[in-house]
C-alpha cells in the first residue's frame, strides 16, 4: 500500500503508485465470458468464447459460421453467370474485387484469360481498386471508432461513399454491383467516368490526411495499437495469412506483384511491407496501400483504349437486345445462355487474385455442364482470424478489439 | 502453377506418385491419401512448397473412390503452386472416410480441416480440435456432399406448426 504522503505528490510519485498497485494484485479465479455474437465491436457476427483471469484473457475459443450462407452449395445449382450476385455477398465492403476474381477462375477454365478485351480488363482493375480504397478505408475507420475515433469513421465513410456512388452510378447498385461478365464487364463505363474519379481525388487525399493527422500522433490510437498484437513472418506464414496483415510482418506477397494478372504489370506501384507486426503496421499498410491503388488508378485511368468491352464469342456472351428481339438466332442464343448456363468444359482450375484481404482463390471443378460442378471460394480472412484465438492469448482483455479490428474479418466472406 | 515443382515433386516422392496431370496451367499430382503427410511434409521439405494456400475436397458421387481430398500448395521462395490431390473411399459401412491430419506441419490447416469435416464429413485422425465450425453442433450430415438435397431445412429453432 502507498502511504498518504505521497499519494498528493508529483508525477513521479505517481508512478511509485502504480508500480505498488501492481504488486498488491488481488488474486483472481478464471471466469468465462461470451463476447458476441452480436458484439458492438464484431464486424458481421462472430463469438468468442473468453477464460479471463482479471483483465488477461487465458483462452480464446473463436466460433465463426453465424453468417453461413451455403456458398458452394448454392453456386452448384446456379449456372455461371448466376453465381456474380452470390460473390458480390463474400467480401460485401469490395465487391468488385470478388466479381472480378471469380470471372477470372472461369475464364481461366474456358481458356479465354487472354482473349479478353484490353478495355475490359482496364476497367475490371479501375473497379478492383476503387473496391480495394472503399475496402481499407471501412477497415481502418471502423477500428478506429472501436478505439474511440467517431469523427474519422464519418471522414473515411464519407470519402467511401463518394466511391461507392461512383460504382452506383457504373452499375446501378451501390454495393451489390454484380458488375463483371465472364468474358468482360457488363457495360462500359459511364461517359466521364475518369473526370470524376480524379475530380474526387483531392477529397480523398484530404481526408487520408486528416484521418492521419488525427490518428498517426494520438496517445490513445498509439497505445492501443503498438506492439499489440505482434505476429511474426513464420507464424504469419503457418497459419496461411495473404494480403496487407502478412505484408504487414515483412513478406512482400503480393498476388497483384508475383503472379501479375489483368494488366497489373503495365503499372508503376510498391507493395508497402511492414515490419513488426503490431496492429499500428497493419494499419499502416492499408494506409499506404490506398496510396498505392489510387497511383494505379491513375495510371489506368491514362492507358485505357478505346474498344469493346465483352469478347466476342456468341457462346459466352448474349447476343445484343437488337437481335433478340428481332432475329430468331439472336433469340435462341439469348435462350440457350439463360437457362443452360455458359458451357465449359470438364476440368479444374484454381485461380487466385489479391482480394482486400489477401489471396481471393476460386477452385472451380466443371463437368462440362453450364453450372459449376464444385466452386470452392478460398477466402483470406478464414485463415486469417484463425490466428486471432492466439494473439490474444495472455493480453489484456481491451486488446482484442483493435486485434480483431486490424485482422479485418468480413463475416460474410469468412463464414461464406 | 508450375511444371518445375511438378517435375521436382514426381522426383522426390517416387512411388507415393499414383498420376499427374496439367490443365490451363494448373499443375496436379495424385498420391496414395495413406500416406499423405509424408507427401506433404516431403513437398515442404525438399520442393520447398511452404506455404499451405487451401484444403478443400471434392465429392464424385458414384465415382470410385468417391472423395478427393484437394491441397494446394505455393513456394513463398520462388512462387512455384502445385495441387496435390488424395482419392478416398467412402467406406461400405456408411462411417466417414479417414485421412491423417497435416495441423502438425501446417497450423493453419486446423481450421480448414474442420471445414472439410464439417461440409464434407471427412475424419481427420489425429486433429486437435475437430467440430463443427460453419454449420451448428446440432447440425446432422455434411451440407456438400451430393447427396445432400439443397432444398433440405434443419432450422435450430424450431416452432409449432399452429404458429406460421
Amino acid at each position: 500500500m502507498v502511504n498518504q504522503k505521497t499519494m498528493i505528490l508529483g508525477v513521479k510519485d505517481l508512478e511509485d503508485y502504480v508500480r505498488d498497485d501492481e504488486a498488491d494484485e488481488l488474486p483472481t479465479e478464471p471466469m468465462t465470458i461470451n463476447m458476441g455474437p452480436s458484439h458492438p465491436a464484431t464486424h458481421g457476427t462472430v463469438r468468442i468464447v473468453l477464460t479471463i483471469e482479471g483483465e488477461t484473457v487465458r483462452n480464446a475459443d473463436v466460433q465463426v459460421g453465424y453468417l453461413h450462407r451455403c456458398f458452394e452449395k448454392e453456386a452448384e445449382h446456379a449456372t455461371y453467370t448466376q453465381v456474380f450476385p452470390y460473390t458480390d455477398r463474400l467480401n460485401y465492403v469490395s465487391p468488385m474485387l470478388n466479381n472480378v476474381g471469380y470471372a477470372l477462375a472461369v475464364e481461366k477454365l474456358l481458356g479465354i484469360v487472354e482473349k479478353v478485351p484490353e478495355r475490359a480488363q482496364y476497367i475490371r482493375v479501375i473497379v478492383g481498386e476503387i473496391s480495394r480504397i472503399t475496402d481499407h478505408l471501412t477497415c481502418n475507420a471502423a477500428s478506429a471508432m472501436e478505439l474511440g475515433a467517431m469523427t474519422i469513421f464519418f471522414w473515411a465513410i464519407k470519402a467511401r461513399e463518394w466511391l461507392w456512388e461512383l460504382l452506383e452510378e457504373l452499375s446501378g447498385a451501390r454495393l451489390t454491383h454484380s458488375y463483371v461478365r465472364v468474358g468482360g464487364v457488363a457495360y462500359d463505363l459511364t461517359p466521364n467516368f475518369g473526370e470524376k474519379l480524379l475530380a474526387l481525388y483531392p477529397k480523398i487525399e484530404q481526408a487520408i490526411k486528416d484521418i492521419e493527422a488525427e490518428l498517426l500522433e494520438n496517445r490513445i490510437f498509439r497505445d492501443r495499437m503498438d506492439d499489440v498484437g505482434t505476429f511474426t513472418a513464420e507464424q504469419a506464414l503457418a497459419y496461411g495469412w495473404t494480403g496487407p496483415t502478412l505484408r504487414s510482418t515483412g513478406v512482400p506477397y503480393d498476388v497483384r506483384k508475383d503472379h501479375p494478372y489483368l494488366v497489373y504489370d503495365r503499372f508503376e506501384w510498391e507493395v508497402p511491407i511492414g515490419e513488426k507486426g503490431d496492429n499500428f503496421v497493419r494499419f499502416s499498410v492499408r494506409m499506404a496501400e490506398i496510396r498505392q491503388s489510387m497511383k494505379i488508378l491513375q495510371q489506368a485511368l491514362q492507358q485505357i483504349p478505346p474498344g469493346p468491352v465483352v469478347i466476342d464469342d456468341p457462346r459466352i456472351i448474349l447476343p445484343p437486345k437488337k437481335e433478340v428481339y428481332n432475329t430468331i438466332e439472336g433469340m435462341i442464343s439469348h435462350f440457350k445462355i439463360i437457362v443452360d448456363g455458359i458451357k465449359v468444359p470438364p476440368g479444374e482450375v484454381y485461380s487466385y487474385t489479391e482480394g482486400g484481404n489477401g489471396e481471393l482463390g476460386f477452385y472451380i471443378v466443371s463437368d462440362g455442364t453450364g453450372r459449376p460442378y464444385k466452386c470452392r471460394v478460398r477466402p483470406p480472412c478464414f485463415t486469417i482470424v484463425q490466428a486471432l484465438s492466439t494473439m490474444i492469448k495472455d493480453r489484456n482483455l481491451a486488446d482484442i478489439v483493435p486485434t480483431f479490428g486490424m485482422l479485418n474479418m468480413i463475416g460474410g466472406e469468412c463464414d461464406r | 502453377m508450375s511444371v518445375r515443382a511438378l517435375e521436382r515433386a514426381k522426383e522426390t516422392l517416387g512411388d507415393a506418385v499414383t498420376g499427374s496431370h496439367s490443365y490451363r496451367g494448373d499443375e496436379t499430382i495424385v498420391v496414395d491419401a495413406t500416406r499423405i503427410v509424408e507427401v506433404l511434409s516431403k513437398l515442404r521439405s525438399e520442393v520447398e512448397l511452404d506455404f499451405l494456400v487451401d484444403v478443400t475436397c471434392t465429392d464424385y458421387l458414384g465415382r470410385e473412390p468417391r472423395f478427393e481430398m484437394v491441397y494446394h500448395l505455393r513456394s513463398m521462395a520462388h512462387g512455384d503452386r502445385l495441387r496435390v490431390k488424395a482419392p478416398l473411399e467412402d467406406p461400405i459401412d456408411g462411417t466417414n472416410p479417414n485421412i491423417d491430419t497435416i495441423v502438425p506441419l501446417w497450423v493453419g490447416a486446423n481450421w480448414l480441416e474442420r471445414e472439410v469435416y464439417d461440409l464434407y464429413g471427412i475424419n481427420f485422425v489425429g486433429h486437435p480440435d475437430l467440430r463443427r465450425i460453419l454449420m451448428y453442433e446440432q447440425f446432422k450430415g455434411h451440407p456438400l456432399r451430393k447427396d445432400y438435397p439443397k432444398e433440405k431445412r434443419q432450422p435450430l429453432v424450431r416452432r409449432e406448426i399452429n404458429e406460421y
